[in-house]
């Protein structure tokens, strides 16, 4: 593990840790030296209806992120080629309409949230806790129980195989078995060989959610990220928490097989982001490198690329080299 | 050559990627050599339940895929043959019903080397004239069936060096149209046969009540697409049955689960993990054509990287078939399959006598 890495996980824990000690505290016996609980086993009970609040990376989560922007995305050489070769117009393809966001990413986009416990009815014990995302109508067990996470040759899913542990008042999740998603909507890939742990700290109807995924094919070193949600006081409307998916045939031209990608290095739209927020190439293409503070100086000395020119009427957004992928 | 000995340690270690590589040396030729040198005493057979009445039986060399009911067991794919009693024994572990198919969807040494040991294990009904004719031969041993071309390339000629596999081995039914069908356990099984893909000789098994297809290695989850073009193997075959899977293959509303598929080597899948194969396959075959289109030569499409995005998931830069290869073969393929054109000729002068240019 690299220093950089070291304390940049270190800030991370202790972001986590924080308020769990905080409520760690709460709960100290009135001489204050015997932690106990007034009811059942150590942590906080999650148990209710969730909604997320977007004030952290607001842009890139609910409109979507651009085009070509892997800013702040420790990813490798491959997951950028993979990036810059997808063509939006994949997710036309009837087998991929209704693909859902994977569970490291499905917490960070609109979605209503309800989470209830699954308990042993003869002794009570906790088996699991249940997710239910209104996004794609995902339901996520995470086994409490103690069971052992599936071989090598069990399927994969989107939820993936999840256990959890407290920490405290802070519960820990583990989870394997992910199918391959997202890192980021607009290309960058996650891949099938994923693990992810998360913290979940509750202060009282705010829940910090943290992400640290784990990508040995795209990743060279963990993403993390963060989210908040905060407690709904009453039930959603019933539709609210539908989501309906029937893929339907959308390009009725498309010859049978064709897999929409452009060329590498060839991307249409490849510097429309970078021109339109006057931001370095090197700091949109995503890296380790650029995820820490010392990349301030290496930005301040890179060009800015021209910015694009005004829109003209009857005009494509851009001109420029990008071809579509031979069919 | 694969160091032999790192193998076996991996072997032990239930590697799927080692597991894959010995079963391509078989499947490339040098089988007998490679088998003799394998270690398969570490390997345990890992029986995964797929549905209620199949499971894929994970070992070394392609996984087995399982089907059984009160009509008998049928086996499709019999890994290597050292594996042969502890493939039997999970069998047998699962169900005591007695063999009655093998179904081999391919003709590599890590899908057919329990043939003999396990049609052996098992008998196949028959009467009247048949047993009339045969006698005991007719019911002593299960029937295995695959493709005509997997019984054409099993008892050619071997090449120079190479042991032929015995005869007891070969398929004993073999289909030449596009499909072979029958109920089975209640079930409608149909074997597909895929043509030109990763051998001539490709068949998918479709189990239809179940809902789950066998799919050999027209799909794995463990390496790049193997093209095995001495043995008739193409990209774009390759591709055409990966659509052709996913036409079989229905997933739920959120594209998960559905129709399950047995790759020939890796994890169980389903729908969504072949389009995700399928979207590889196609656009590293695509971006090569596209290269050959423009006159690029093998070397300058290397350099242009066409598979950098797969590599760290797929690639590989040793073993039996590398990444270096699968590109190697889509580029000699792509260009067959569209040579370039011909030089333009010169201009020639019209040669009628006073004719103008």
């Amino acid at each position: 593990m690299s220093k950089r890495l070291s304390v940049y996980l270190l800030a991370v824990g202790a972001l986590v840790v924080a308020p769990s000690v905080a409520s760690a505290q709460a709960q100290l016996s009135p001489g204050g030296d015997v932690p106990y609980r007034l009811v059942g086993p150590p942590g906080a009970d999650f148990s209710g209806v969730w909604q997320p609040r977007y004030h952290e990376d607001q842009p890139d989560r609910i409109p979507g992120p651009e085009l070509t922007d892997y800013t702040g995305l420790p990813i490798n050489e491959s997951a950028r080629q993979y990036a810059n070769s997808w063509d939006p117009s994949r997710i036309t393809l009837p087998e991929e309409q209704c693909r859902v966001h994977v569970s490291p990413y499905i917490y960070r986009g609109p979605t209503n949230l309800r989470v209830w416990e699954e308990k042993d009815p003869k002794t009570q014990d906790l088996i699991a806790i249940k997710h239910y995302h209104s996004t794609y109508e995902q339901t996520r067990t995470i086994y409490m129980d103690g069971r052992p996470h599936p071989g090598p040759n069990a399927a994969h899913t989107w939820m993936g195989f999840s256990t959890g542990r407290y920490d405290g008042d802070m519960l820990v999740v583990e989870t394997t078995h992910l199918k391959k998603g997202w890192v980021r909507r607009n290309g960058v890939p996650m891949s099938d060989r994923a693990t992810m742990t998360e913290y979940y700290v509750r202060n009282g109807d705010v829940m910090t959610h943290i992400v640290v995924l784990i990508d040995p094919v795209y990743l060279t070193e963990p993403l993390v990220k963060s989210q908040e949600f905060v407690r709904s006081q009453r039930e959603l409307p019933a539709g609210t928490w539908l989501w309906v998916c029937d893929p339907v045939l959308e390009i009725a031209t498309r010859e049978p097989g064709e897999v929409p990608a452009y060329l590498p290095g060839e991307h249409p739209f490849r510097d429309e982001f970078a021109r339109r927020h006057a931001i370095p190439e090197i700091a949109i293409r995503g890296g380790a490198e650029t995820m820490y503070p010392e990349f301030q100086e290496v930005v301040k000395k890179a060009p800015i690329p021209a910015p694009l020119p005004p829109p003209q009427r009857g005009a494509s957004r851009v001109g420029g080299p990008g071809q579509q992928q031979g069919r | 050559m694969v160091n032999t000995q790192t193998t076996s340690r991996r072997l032990g270690s239930l590697s799927v990627a080692a597991a894959v590589a010995a079963g391509a040396l078989l499947a490339i030729g040098s089988g007998a050599v490679a088998q003799q040198n394998q270690n398969f005493d570490a390997v345990q057979i890992d029986a995964l339940r797929v549905r209620d009445n199949i499971y894929m039986l994970v070992g070394a060399g392609g996984n087995t895929t399982l089907h059984f009911g009160s009509d008998g067991v049928m086996v499709v794919d019999t890994q290597f043959a050292p594996l042969s009693t502890k493939i039997i024994n999970a069998i047998r572990a699962i169900t005591t019903a007695p063999i009655r198919y093998v179904v081999n969807t391919h003709m590599h040494g890590d899908h057919i080397g329990g043939n003999e040991a396990l049609s052996k294990a098992g008998r196949f009904r028959a009467g009247g004239n048949v047993v009339g004719d045969l006698g005991a031969a007719a019911t002593a041993t299960a029937v295995v069936i695959a493709h005509e071309n997997v019984l054409k390339r099993l008892s050619a000629e071997p090449a120079a060096g190479q042991t032929q596999v015995p005869f007891a081995a070969w398929p004993t039914e073999t289909f030449i149209t596009s499909k072979r069908e029958f109920l089975f356990n209640g079930e409608a099984v149909q074997i597909i046969h895929e043509p030109n893909a990763h051998t001539d000789g490709d068949s998918v098994v479709f189990f239809r009540k179940s809902d789950v297809v066998s799919a050999g290695d027209l799909f794995t989850t463990v390496m790049y697409p193997y093209i095995d073009a001495a043995n008739g193997g193409t990209i774009d075959g390759y591709v055409k049955a990966l659509n052709a899977i996913t036409d079989i293959t229905v997933a739920s509303n959120v594209n998960e689960g559905g129709t399950l598929v047995i790759p020939g080597h890796g994890r169980l899948s389903d729908e969504q993990d072949v389009v995700e194969y399928r979207n590889m396959a196609t656009i590293v075959r695509d971006r090569i054509k596209e290269y050959v289109k423009r006159g690029m030569t093998l070397d300058q499409v290397k350099a242009a990287k066409p598979t950098l995005d797969f590599d760290p998931r797929y690639g590989a830069d040793t073993g039996f078939w590398t990444t270096a290869m699968f590109i190697e073969t889509i580029y000699k393929q792509m260009v067959e399959a569209n040579p370039p054109a011909a030089k333009p000729a010169a201009p020639t002068r019209n040669r009628r006598r006073g004719g103008a240019e």
